[in-house]
């Protein structure tokens, strides 16, 4: 099936109702192996059990940066191939992805604590998570001001692009920024490789994660669909009503 | 060219007259800058350390005092259709209208800003320095804050969301122009790298800015 039937909305329908169930059986199998490799893996020598927080910190800072991947391209379907679903995926991964980047900062703030000994400090990664945030926050501003579904669908893809152009380049000027105020090296990451008994349950939270957004994604889409429909319901009757 | 000209002169005419809001930014920008002591405390070396900063953000909200009103000011009237359905493209029309919102915006900030400067101890051998991060980075903040002029244009809401579309997309340009200020006045980091970082942030955003904020209106008025 080609991404141009989809654009029919109600064979889309179709597929997703169908989809929809397999795929929440497949994350709830997937976290359950993620979760218990996780439990098992051993404690970090240093880190003890705090460790184990980034099972759930990385996944969520990957699929918070996948998000506004995945809202790009809906941007381009929107404005360049004017595909009808294309807003509604990028309407939909929005709050889904500031979700996973609010996930992600919390999770980053609590294994801090123990780490680092503070809840937060401006870092370069921090900071330029924290602005990606502030960025979906932009986007999700713009869809609650928009009175008209498309209307607001073109905007917030114009604003998407304008961000996915701007991250980039936000990311560079906050690691450059950083390293004027203190070392890089206090916290840097990966000094040495991850140990395959690490490795291995977190590719499997990973996918866990990446599985989980794949579904609350169609799942949203769904919602937005049925939503409009509902809208549009609502306008022909309220017409019936006033010129009845 | 003529009409570019002819529409970049109307809007500057429209800022400096009765009703237009050409000093208010500088005037805006002023009034932060006397609040700052109020409210970190008149001490002088405290002072000295974030004059530059103050400078920047002072400088980069008065930036987006007047821009709310840039595009939704010629939907009220009728005159954004003229502009569009007239004879130049309207990528160039939108370029005029961000240069006249410059001049009559920023460059009043260029202006005062040595004198601000010196009200918040800012060394002044380097006030002419601080001046040209401002000259160089504004046109990035009237250029990005354009597209949010734009977007607020075809949702019909202004002033607070256009905030918080443009503000996190100006981080660069704010830390490229704070650093290349600092450098300017206690060094020990050159100067030169920031700086030339900022004029390419502004000079990208020159060209991408009126594209994108054209595409917006476009859809805005569909």
């Amino acid at each position: 099936m080609a991404v141009i039937d989809l654009a029919n909305p109600t064979r889309f329908l179709k597929l997703a109702n169908r989809l929809l169930p397999w795929l929440a059986i497949a994350t709830v199998l997937m976290f359950a192996y993620g979760l218990n490799g996780a439990l098992h893996a051993p404690d970090d020598y240093q880190q003890g059990a705090t460790v184990k927080i980034m099972f759930l910190h990385v996944p969520s800072a990957w699929l918070g940066m996948f998000g506004w991947m995945l809202m790009s391209v809906a941007a381009l379907g929107t404005l360049v191939w004017r595909h009808p679903l294309a807003d509604v995926a990028g309407k939909a991964a929005a709050p889904i992805g500031a979700a996973f980047t609010f996930l992600c900062l919390v999770t980053g703030s609590l294994w801090g604590r123990p780490m680092w000994g503070t809840y937060w400090v401006w870092d370069a990664r921090l900071t330029s998570v924290l602005v990606l945030f502030l960025l979906y926050l932009g986007v999700l501003a713009l869809y609650w001001t928009a009175e008209e579904p498309g209307r607001g669908a073109r905007a917030a893809a114009i604003l998407t692009l304008v961000g996915a152009v701007n991250i980039p380049i936000i990311k560079f000027s906050v690691d450059w920024w950083n390293t004027l105020h203190q070392p890089a090296s206090v916290f840097r990451m990966g000094g040495s490789s991850i140990d395959p008994s690490i490795l291995h349950p977190l590719f499997a939270m990973a996918i866990a994660f990446t599985l989980l957004f794949v579904t609350l994604h169609l799942a949203a889409m769904r919602n937005e669909i049925l939503r409009r429909r509902v809208r549009a319901m609502r306008l022909i009757q309220a017409q019936g009503l006033a010129s009845a | 060219m003529k009409s570019f000209a002819a529409l970049l002169m109307r809007d500057v005419r429209l800022a400096v007259r009765v009703g237009g809001g050409a000093l208010m930014g500088a005037v805006f920008f002023l009034i932060v800058v006397v609040m700052t002591p109020f409210a970190v405390g008149p001490n002088l070396k405290l002072l000295a350390l974030i004059g530059p900063a103050i400078l920047w953000l002072g400088g980069e909200l008065a930036t987006l005092l007047a821009l709310d009103r840039l595009f939704a000011a010629d939907q009220e009237d009728g005159s954004l259709d003229l502009i569009r359905t007239g004879e130049i493209p309207l990528e160039l029309a939108v370029l005029a209208k961000a240069v006249a919102h410059w001049l009559t915006t920023c460059l009043p900030l260029v202006v005062i800003s040595p004198v601000l400067g010196l009200m918040l101890n800012v060394e002044p051998r380097a006030l002419g320095w601080v001046a040209l991060t401002l000259l160089a980075g504004t046109p990035a903040l009237t250029f990005i804050g354009l597209v949010g002029a734009a977007l607020a244009v075809a949702l019909r809401r202004g002033g607070l969301l256009l905030a918080i579309l443009v503000l996190p997309l100006t981080i660069p340009v704010l830390i490229f122009g704070v650093a290349a200020a600092n450098a300017a006045i206690a060094g020990p980091a050159p100067f030169g790298p920031p700086f030339t970082i900022l004029c390419a942030l502004s000079l990208a955003s020159v060209v991408l800015g009126p594209v994108a904020a054209a595409a917006a209106l476009r859809y805005a008025m569909e």
